[in-house]
């Protein structure tokens, strides 16, 4: 009699140089039925070449010994994770996650959750034989109460240990998974209904269907310490009671495949269409010196965008441009801040320490920060803020009434659109108005209403400080 | 064409002019903006987006996906790249590319999320198990968020080993002008060794499993000789040193304030210039030695003296001979000013 030439499984176990045809499973051990059920699934179906199995860390380590298909070792727990990745990137891959139940149900029980959740295109199977087989036997989530393992000599205690994980009843408690079912490979009869949850599982991913669930009720002689049929005899009889087998969810008949991926442009073409207007390249230009500047006031007043127009004024006039704010916690618990470098040449340090040019909106910032302004530089502040803090020797105060006109005017937002008209006025930034206007402009363009109305506000503050301010 | 972007958002334009087709990533201040980037820009151009559950997560789906044979990335900061360890050890022990960026922020533990560079020894030395080695990449300007991301793919590719991108919340949060890259890069063929799902990579295998101790040894000497062909691509920049006494070293953030301290140092008699290195992984520890010789030192770190250890570490191992070095550092999200750096420089060229 000639042999039956193996499909969709090497012919040989073939790690370590062996070439044999044994497998590296214990006599009665529910594993290798399991493969096989899926290999004959896969060969069936005519995915062989697309499916993809990450291989578990557990007893089913070496499963790409057998499989001929592609094959991914994942990390202990992470194959839905792993799983994710690969049917989302190929699309056409029929992806088959299979893990044990100290990978799934502990170390990876939110991996598994999750993806469950998201309803990734994949095909878990998921061994149940309530130990940890490879580490020698230790209790598992989906140990018995009662069961003795190496870390529960005693039984598994609910006191201590808690209770059996159900994880197909678990995942029932979602929305996106198509089918969910419990089976077991005790016995002929319940070997050929897993072989029938398989294959729908399998015909799921084929179809591009979404989420597929199925976990095996399997035998582990060796770490029950009995011979195959006793550890056959507890599947059936102890673990059903726990973990009673049957389907929880099947949709498969009114689940739709996913939709196409839409048509887009290229990154190229994406980023030009975002960008309409150009600032040009920056220019080495010795004499322009550097100029910092320093941005405070309370969260919410815009100092941070105010930053931002600025250094987008220098970037029109070829300068050098650095923008930094202070974020995380800072930002929202009341005070905020930004510094931005304006140059001739490349910029060093973009954090400002000693300013030029500082606009304080609010009395703390002003109080922490005035004493660090440079000899010959300005300060505006808001003309609400009490100057009881001196300016060192040399630095110019300037009191702005921002606020109390940003509110006069109707839009109390806008203090910080007063505070740039200030900055122009006083010209301490160095940059052309016109530029300071485009910025201020461009900082609008998702809002184009607001254009005209901050060039009315920019108007009626340089207005009040020609009558107001010796200039 | 150029662009006024934070550094955290060149990060995701970079990626996708290198042809990354996927990120996953999880929330963490101040590493969130390339995650904000990444959820609006991948999708606009056809590639995938996905937010993870966790880092442990994000990292094993860049490890799926390289094995998939796709060009994948994910960003973190501090804890999350923590997380990630185990995963990063996986890669490099399966030979597969990816790109990590560290935004680094101030630990340990929950620590805050201000700038630091505390993960230095973790990214460099290796924070995973195992011997083994990433590429670690330093940017120091938003430039370089865009195009050291690019590079951390073409190296990633090229040594087929994890590339950590290191920056840091100061120039994740920092906004510069950005001159986008001309061209995509070409996509490499991973036909070769990826499992695609299909018949012609069928056979192909990604896993790290040597159980036998002679098999694991030679996988170990392999990677080994792999990361020895790493330091020709060691790159380092260096700033005002033809006729510097002084060398302020320094890496990401730090050598920007160095270079405003050594411009400061020099109008006030103090010749001095910059080291820095542009690779932490390979170093350009030649390169170090050589700008160094006869010349005081000076190391600007803002970690505990991680880069410090690491600089005096390379001096030895090129030279042979051991040469004081100083160090100027803050920690804790405290960052120092020019003229903490410029009065350390005037203590070190007194002595
Ligand atoms: C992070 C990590 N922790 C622990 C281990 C050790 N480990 C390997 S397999 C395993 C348990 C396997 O049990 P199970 O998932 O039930 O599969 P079985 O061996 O029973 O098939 C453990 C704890 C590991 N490889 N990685």
């Amino acid at each position: 009699m000639t042999e039956k030439k193996t499909v969709g499984m090497y012919d040989v176990f073939s790690r370590s140089g062996k070439q044999t045809r044994a497998t590296h499973y214990c006599a009665g051990c529910g594993h290798g039925i399991i493969h096989k059920l899926i290999t004959e699934a896969m060969v069936e179906l005519g995915i062989q070449d697309r499916t993809v199995i990450v291989n578990p860390i557990g007893c089913a380590v070496f499963g790409y010994y057998y499989w001929d298909c592609g094959n991914v070792g994942a990390a202990h727990g992470r194959a839905p994770a792993i799983g994710t990745a690969i049917n989302r990137t190929r699309r056409d891959a029929v992806v088959i996650s299979y893990q044990g139940d100290g990978d799934l149900g502990a170390i990876g029980f939110n991996n598994t959750f999750q993806a469950a959740g998201r309803g990734e295109h994949m095909a878990v199977f998921f061994v149940n034989n309530a130990i940890y087989g490879m580490t020698g036997g230790q209790m598992a989530p989906t140990t018995l109460v009662g069961m003795k393992t190496t870390t529960s000599p005693f039984g598994r205690d609910p006191l201590t240990a808690g209770y059996p994980l159900h994880v197909c009843e678990v995942l029932n408690q979602l929305k996106a998974p198509v089918y969910i079912e419990r089976v077991s490979v005790a016995d002929t009869k319940r070997i050929m209904q897993a072989k029938r949850a398989v294959r729908k599982a399998l015909e799921i991913q084929r179809d591009g269907k979404g989420y597929a669930f199925v976990e095996f009720i399997s035998p582990c002689p060796t770490n029950l310490g009995v011979d195959s049929l006793k550890a056959a005899a507890f599947c059936a009889d102890e673990m059903e009671k726990e973990y009673p087998l049957g389907c929880v969810r099947d949709e498969s008949a009114t689940a739709e495949p996913r939709p196409p991926v839409p048509v887009t442009p290229t990154v190229k073409a994406f980023f030009e269409a975002s960008e309409q207007h150009q600032a040009p390249m920056a220019e080495i230009d010795e004499k322009a010196g550097e100029l910092r500047l320093k941005f405070t006031g309370f969260g919410g007043q815009g100092i941070l965008s105010l930053g931002v127009c600025v250094a987008e004024a220098a970037r029109l006039e070829k300068r050098f441009a650095t923008w930094f704010p202070s974020y995380g916690p800072e930002q929202r618990g009341g005070s905020a801040a930004c510094s931005v470098v304006i140059s001739g040449k490349p910029i060093g340090s973009p954090s400002v320490d000693h300013p030029d040019v500082l606009v304080c909106m609010n009395q703390p910032s002003y109080e922490r920060f005035v004493r660090d302004v440079r000899p010959g530089g300005t300060v505006i502040v808001d003309a609400t803020v009490p100057l009881a803090e001196k300016a060192p020797d040399g630095v110019r105060v300037v009191p702005m009434p921002a606020i109390d006109l940003s509110i006069k005017m109707g839009v109390p937002k806008a203090a910080n659109t007063m505070m740039l008209a200030a900055l122009m006025k006083l010209g301490v930034t160095g940059l052309k108005n016109e530029h300071l206007l485009s910025a201020l402009d461009a900082s609008f363009k998702k809002k184009p209403a607001l254009v005209e109305k901050n060039r009315l506000l920019l108007d009626e503050a340089q207005a009040w400080m020609e009558k107001n301010l010796p200039l | 064409m150029t662009k006024f972007v934070k550094g955290n958002e060149a990060v995701v334009i970079g990626a996708l002019y290198a042809g990354c087709d996927v990120y996953f990533g999880y929330p963490i201040t101040p590493a969130s903006e390339i995650a904000h980037g990444a959820a609006k820009w991948f999708p606009s151009v056809g590639r995938e987006f996905l937010q993870a559950e966790c880092e442990t997560a994000s990292i094993y789906m860049v490890y799926g996906a390289a094995a998939a044979g796709r060009l994948a990335m994910t960003a973190t900061s501090g804890p999350g790249m923590s997380l990630m360890q185990e995963g990063i050890s996986y890669m490099a022990a399966a030979n597969l590319p990816g790109v990590i960026v560290n935004v680094m922020r101030a630990g340990p533990g929950l620590g805050n999320v201000y700038p630091e560079q505390g993960d230095y020894n973790q990214a460099v030395k290796c924070g995973g198990h195992g011997n083994y080695s990433c590429v670690v990449l330093a940017p120091a300007s938003v430039q370089e968020m865009c195009d050291l991301t690019i590079r951390a793919f073409e190296l990633s590719f090229k040594y087929f080993t994890p590339a950590i991108v290191l920056a840091d919340g100061l120039q994740g949060q920092m906004m510069e002008t950005l001159v986008l890259p001309e061209h995509e890069m070409p996509k490499p063929d991973t036909t070769p060794w990826a499992v695609q799902a299909t018949q012609e990579t069928r056979k192909n295998l990604i896993t790290s499993i040597y159980l036998d101790a002679p098999a694991q040894e030679a996988h170990n000497l392999r990677l080994q000789a792999k990361y020895a062909k790493m330091s020709a691509d060691a790159r380092h920049e260096t700033y005002l040193c033809e006729d510097a006494e002084l060398v302020l070293v320094a890496y990401g953030i730090c050598s920007r304030i160095a270079r405003t301290a050594a411009e400061t140092l020099r109008s006030g008699g103090v010749k001095a210039g910059v080291f820095r290195p542009v690779t932490l992984s390979p170093f350009p520890g030649a390169a170090l030695s050589e700008t160094l010789k006869g010349r005081k030192a000076l190391v600007v770190e803002l970690s505990a003296g991680q880069f410090h250890d690491d600089v005096l570490l390379h001096l030895v191992k090129e030279g042979g001979r051991y040469q004081p070095v100083d160090l100027c550092n803050r920690m804790g999200g405290m960052v120092m000013t020019v003229d903490d750096v410029v009065a350390a420089a005037r203590k070190t060229m007194k002595k």
